[in-house]
């Protein structure tokens, strides 16, 4: 709240009651909410919309780029796999034209081929030669595996018919991961054999273990009953089950966007691989692989919300010193309006006390030569001009007509002064008081007010306009009678002070308040709104006293009493924009 | 002494003729300003008390006409002190004159008369 009422502009709560209904011409809250909302709306709203579509276009192109790329590693790997079985797989094949029919099935010539194979090409374990019952009539390798019949065996139906076998990965007994390529040939008398290799999977290994995958990138295959067939860094080791779908048949290299067991994105690559049960597959962390994105989009984002914020306050401030300047402008038209009001009203009560005293003053005329004459008829006759109670009767009708003229007198040389055009003349301050005093005498008396006047004898006349040195009294003192409780006391006090006169009027009334002392000139200020007080007496005494070129300061205590001292100049000095002061009303 | 009164508030101008009368003046008094005239036109007076607001034609106004008649004749002039700048203002154009304000007291009015009149007399 503290901090709400240093920000919030003075206009907010401004409420236009003193111009009255349907008098106040702008509604300052709405147009500043207006000038902010409509200025933020095209301020942020292209800034805002540039970020998002760069946001969105740059994530479909990082999402593009990151699907090529994988699609060319997994492309390539594919190529790298399919050659290392082709190779083998020739490598059986040009055994077999190589080679007699009698030297394959001969155990000895089939260990040193297996010797140059495994120095040729590497990663062969055993080989085996099958005849065309399926019994393994040579062998070489670790185990003693001739005679063993393979004729009931899914695989060797298979090889028989299509000419190659690639099988799943096994460990066998050794508990090394490696799988068996087998190619049919055909004796010079057309019966169908079989030639059989064990290949190491570590071969693998080596291929996969040279690629560069980003994003903490993992490369294996499995087949398709989704075993792995090479150890993954993710999903385990040989011959675990992959977590992961195996994804559909495509005769292409394919990427997919999926997530993992933990929900995290991730983009996998993969690819069948030619009559052999394997499915390449690269599967890469997208998280890690868009940061380098992200950390671009960070620094888009702080940049927005340091334009917006910016944006913001300027426009906040903005929009509140202007509208202020607005509210200030409004304040003066109202207060100008104000006093227009009020100078009529002044010139109207000035008109109508003006007509008030002439009409009385005639049939007051009227009865002051009435009584006189009578008073004249008793002095001729001897037996009235004894009777002095009849006299005397005479005598005080004709002071109380004596003391009307007064009133009237003293009530039409006020009216002259209200309103009218200013008329500068040579003024004694003590006199005026005097005058004013007279005119509130009846109430002091009333409250047993007790109003002193402290003016000394030798003080100069002053030059100046009559009308308004009366109100600014007036106003001064109906408010030290207000401030005053009955039985208090007021002081009229004059002093000169070089060029100046300082009137002083005292009271030891109840004191304004530290928090309203700066406020009480300010038009519509009041604090008798529920008293009939308008809240501009103090501000048209303000505005009075500054037309007499004049300076009005107030000093008070709380309980203990208020002093408003006025000064004003000996002699007029020359008004300043009076053309446009002039101007208005009419 | 012949004292002319001219005021348009008849119980005023009465009145304030019969107590003239009874300090021993020769009194006059009319309501309309066409009748004093009339007046004037046809006796001497020594001193005119006109009223500074009269209807139809104001007391200056009625100071010339009869200035015109009767050259020695002098005038005092009754006001409401409402209209008194105004008729200060007149009487710096129409020249010297001297002024009451209502409700007169009959003592200052009649030594005025009485000084008026003198002054008058001196006159050749």
């Amino acid at each position: 709240m503290q901090l709400m009422s240093i920000f919030k502009p003075k206009f907010w709560d401004y409420e236009d009651v003193a111009a009255g209904p349907f008098k106040h011409l702008f509604n300052f809250r709405r147009i500043w909410k207006q000038t902010v909302f409509l200025t933020l709306a095209v301020t942020l709203s292209p800034l805002i919309f540039m970020a998002a579509i760069d946001y969105r276009v740059s994530r479909e192109a990082i999402d593009t780029d990151i699907q090529l790329r994988t699609a060319r590693l997994v492309s390539n790997t594919r190529r790298s796999v399919t050659f290392f079985l082709e190779e083998r797989k020739s490598a059986l094949s040009y055994v077999t034209h190589d080679n007699l029919l009698e030297d394959i099935m001969s155990h000895e010539r089939l260990a040193d081929i297996l010797e140059h194979l495994k120095h040729s090409f590497g990663g062969f374990t055993d080989l085996g030669a099958i005849d065309e019952r399926g019994i393994q009539k040579a062998y070489a390798g670790p185990y003693q595996l001739e005679g063993v019949d393979y004729s009931q065996e899914q695989w060797y139906r298979e090889v028989l018919e299509r000419g190659s076998f690639v099988s799943d990965v096994f460990l066998g007994v050794r508990q090394t991961p490696h799988f068996v390529i087998a190619i049919r040939c055909h004796c010079p008398t057309g019966l169908p054999y079989v030639l059989r290799a064990t290949i190491d999977t570590d071969k693998f290994n080596d291929l996969f273990a040279g690629l560069d995958v980003a994003g903490h990138g993992d490369v294996f295959i499995i087949n398709r009953r989704g075993i792995l067939q090479t150890a993954s860094h993710t999903y385990g080791a040989v011959l675990d089950p992959v977590p992961l779908p195996v994804p559909p048949f495509s005769e292409r290299s394919e990427v997919i966007d999926t997530a993992d067991l933990d929900l995290n994105p991730t983009v996998i690559g993969y690819a069948y691989i030619e009559d052999t049960p394997f499915i390449l597959m690269i599967c890469k962390n997208k998280r890690e692989l868009m940061l380098p994105w992200k950390a671009t989009q960070l620094e888009i984002l702080m940049f927005l919300t340091v334009s917006v914020v910016a944006i913001l306050l300027v426009i906040l401030w903005g929009a509140s010193f202007l509208v202020s300047r607005i509210h200030d402008a409004d304040q003066k038209r109202v207060a100008t309006l104000h006093q227009v009001e009020y100078s009529n009203k002044m010139a109207s009560i000035g008109r109508l006390a003006a007509g008030v005293a002439h009409e009385i003053n005639n049939p007051l005329a009227v009865i002051n030569e009435k009584a006189g004459l009578i008073k004249d008829l008793f002095l001729l006759k001897e037996s009235y001009a004894a009777d002095e109670k009849l006299l005397g009767l005479l005598d005080s009708i004709i002071k109380s007509v004596e003391r009307c003229g007064a009133i009237t007198r003293r009530l039409l040389g006020f009216a002259r002064h209200m309103g009218g055009p200013p008329s500068i003349q040579r003024i004694e301050i003590k006199d005026v008081i005097h005058e004013v005093l007279g005119l509130l005498g009846k109430e002091a008396s009333y409250r047993a007010i007790e109003v002193s006047v402290d003016v000394p004898d030798n003080l100069p006349g002053i030059e100046s306009d009559l009308g308004k040195i009366q109100q600014v009294l007036i106003n001064l003192l109906n408010n030290a009678f207000a401030a005053v409780s009955d039985g208090g006391h007021i002081t009229v006090k004059v002093r000169k002070l070089d060029e100046y006169l300082a009137v002083a009027v005292v009271d030891d009334g109840c004191g304004i308040p530290e928090a309203d002392r700066k406020r009480i000139f300010e038009p519509f200020f009041s604090t008798k709104t529920t008293r009939g007080g308008t809240g501009l007496g103090l501000s048209i005494t303000y505005g009075l006293i500054k037309d007499l070129g004049g300076e009005v300061q107030v000093e008070s205590e709380l309980g203990q009493g208020t002093t408003f001292t006025v000064t004003l100049p000996l002699v007029r000095k020359p008004e300043k924009g009076s053309d446009n002061a002039c101007s208005v009303g009419g | 002494m012949r004292v002319l009164l001219v005021d348009d508030e008849i119980e005023l101008v009465s009145t304030l003729a019969e107590r003239l009368t009874l300090r021993g003046f020769q009194v006059d008094w009319f309501a309309a300003p066409l009748d004093a005239l009339a007046a004037v036109r046809d006796n001497p007076y020594d001193v005119a008390v006109l009223d500074v607001k009269i209807p139809k034609m104001g007391g200056l106004e009625l100071k010339k006409e009869m200035e015109r008649l009767q050259p020695k004749l002098r005038f005092i002039f009754m006001t409401g002190h409402g209209s008194l700048e105004d008729f200060e203002a007149g009487v710096d154009e129409a020249g010297a004159g001297f002024y009451l304000v209502k409700p007169v007291n009959i003592e200052v009015l009649t030594e005025k008369i009485r000084q008026l009149s003198a002054e008058e007399g001196n006159h050749p």
